[in-house]
């Protein structure tokens, strides 16, 4: 027996999905300003595996000679990408469902059976809560990177006015690098967001859209109230 | 479970799956209609007018976060100073207003405001207070260089000639910045680069009239004789060359805000 279960309250689902267009704008218009200056590379030392990016690879994005376009659109949804952001956090904390998103100190061990599962190198199922060990941790983590890219984002676009935060950061010229490695960060977080819905299949990601999955009945124990206190490897009984 | 068809269990779960078509259309169509305004507002942010210059939404931001930027523009917020050991040479960006067979030994700049006209030598601003300062000289590209400029500073030249007000008294910020005129234009002397720059940010204690970079009288390419250097805006603003200066309410052209950048472009 099937039946429909809540899952994403509607607010949530409107932060997510605002918030992907404009994360979106914010890398590219970050790429239109970034290719002005792009001295970043991966390597270690003195080897270099590749820069940040080859000269092809800006022209075929259509990327180059386009800095005050970058940075017009880069100020423009900067307000709107805070306060989404902004927004989103003020409301779990309101409503309580910071309390599925946080992790608490068995989330990183449920992680690491969750990695081990999904690389197939362990069979033991990840929890069926609403978020598991790593999911907590990899959400809540990406909000973290939006404060850091808010405040780095800050100490380079005001580095006078804003001169100790700036200091705080390491100067000017290492506050521009965290600022672009935070934006390589969601990048990284999006190919493996991606993955996971993909796995997870429709049923979970049609419950992004509209709020509600099908369960069957009788396995999954009801999780109507957020509920902390219950230790997350339980669930499964 | 699929093989036991009509079943009361089947029944209800297709009631399920009923429910949740309904519900998945409903929220698909919102998903839909909310994608296309979203695309539409794109077209309608990014629709360019006739010219170089932004989308207008955009223009518009940029001056409010300029507006912002004035708000909170704090006279005492120094830039950082390094060591004078830190300092380098900053490379070379760009030759507007920078034409050849300018000669430096006649050069003259030119200042003008309030219905005030006077033309200064290198020795009258040399004669100033001098300043040095080791600050990070940034670009708008993203890249920073630490400097060690010497010069005088705009606000000493301005007190010493009484330039900047509509009184025709040296500028006081504090007491009477009703007095003071909005804004300062400068140009190279062929016009091919111009900068314009709010009151406040031309007073700040670190903008300067510069002649020296690094321990040596600046060199052609740096702009010698004489050019401005300001920590409170990105690099653009401090001009090479300085031909004329103007103080004025009017706000004065300048060359890459022409070309889409920022006009307030503070830091």
């Amino acid at each position: 027996m099937r039946k429909l279960e809540k899952k994403h309250p509607l607010a949530i689902r409107w932060f997510h999905w605002v918030n992907f267009p404009l994360l979106f704008l914010m890398i590219w218009s970050g790429l239109l300003i970034y290719w002005a200056n792009a001295v970043y590379r991966l390597g270690l030392g003195k080897y270099t595996l590749f820069t940040l990016f080859p000269e092809r690879t800006f022209a075929a994005l259509g990327i180059p000679h386009r800095l005050a376009e970058g940075m017009a659109l880069h100020f423009f949804f900067m307000w709107f990408f805070a306060i989404n952001g902004f927004l989103y956090v003020l409301y779990t904390v309101l409503s309580g469902e910071w309390r599925y998103l946080v992790p608490n100190r068995r989330s990183f061990r449920e992680a690491v059976q969750v990695v081990l599962h999904d690389l197939h190198l362990s069979k033991i199922e990840p929890p069926p809560r609403k978020f598991n060990g790593a999911q907590q941790i990899a959400y809540t983590t990406v909000i973290l990177m939006g404060v850091g890219s808010l405040v780095t984002g800050l100490a380079i676009y005001k580095p006078v006015q804003l001169a100790w935060l700036t200091a705080l950061l390491g100067g000017y010229p290492r506050a521009r690098w965290e600022h672009f490695w935070l934006a390589g960060g969601y990048v990284l977080f999006f190919v493996i967001h991606l993955v996971q819905v993909a796995r997870a299949g429709w049923n979970n990601f049609r419950a992004m859209v509209t709020g509600y999955q099908i369960v069957r009945a009788g396995i999954r124990p009801p999780a109507e109230k957020p509920n902390p206190s219950r230790p997350a490897g339980e669930a499964t009984s | 479970m699929k093989n036991r068809r009509r079943e009361p269990v089947d029944e209800q779960d297709a009631q399920v799956a009923r429910e949740m078509r309904n519900k998945s259309r409903r929220s698909f169509l919102v998903m839909g209609i909310g994608a296309a305004a979203g695309f539409a507002g794109w077209k309608w942010l990014t629709a360019r007018p006739e010219g170089a210059d932004l989308p207008r939404p955009l223009r518009r931001t940029l001056e409010f976060n300029g507006k912002l930027g004035e708000s909170y523009f704090e006279e005492k917020s120094l830039t950082p100073t390094f060591p004078r050991d830190m300092a380098r040479m900053p490379r070379v960006n760009g030759e507007e207003g920078m034409s050849v067979g300018f000669d430096p030994v006649t050069w003259r700049m030119y200042v003008t405001g309030a219905g005030r006209a006077r033309s200064f030598t290198l020795e009258e601003i040399q004669r100033l207070p001098r300043v040095d300062m080791t600050t990070e000289h940034k670009c708008i590209e993203g890249w920073s260089t630490v400097v060690n400029w010497t010069g005088a500073r705009l606000s000493d030249f301005a007190a010493a000639y009484k330039l900047a007000t509509r009184s025709g008294t040296s500028p006081d910020m504090r007491t009477r910045p009703r007095d003071l005129l909005r804004y300062v234009g400068l140009e190279t002397p062929d016009g091919g680069y111009y900068v314009g720059m709010d009151m406040p940010s031309a007073l700040h204690p670190q903008t300067l009239l510069c002649y020296e970079m690094n321990g040596k009288p600046l060199s052609i390419s740096h702009g010698a004789p004489l050019r401005l250097v300001t920590t409170v805006k990105y690099g653009i603003k401090s001009i090479k060359r300085i031909g004329s200066l103007t103080f004025t309410d009017d706000r004065p052209r300048d060359f890459w805000a022409e070309q889409g950048y920022d006009w307030y472009a503070g830091l």
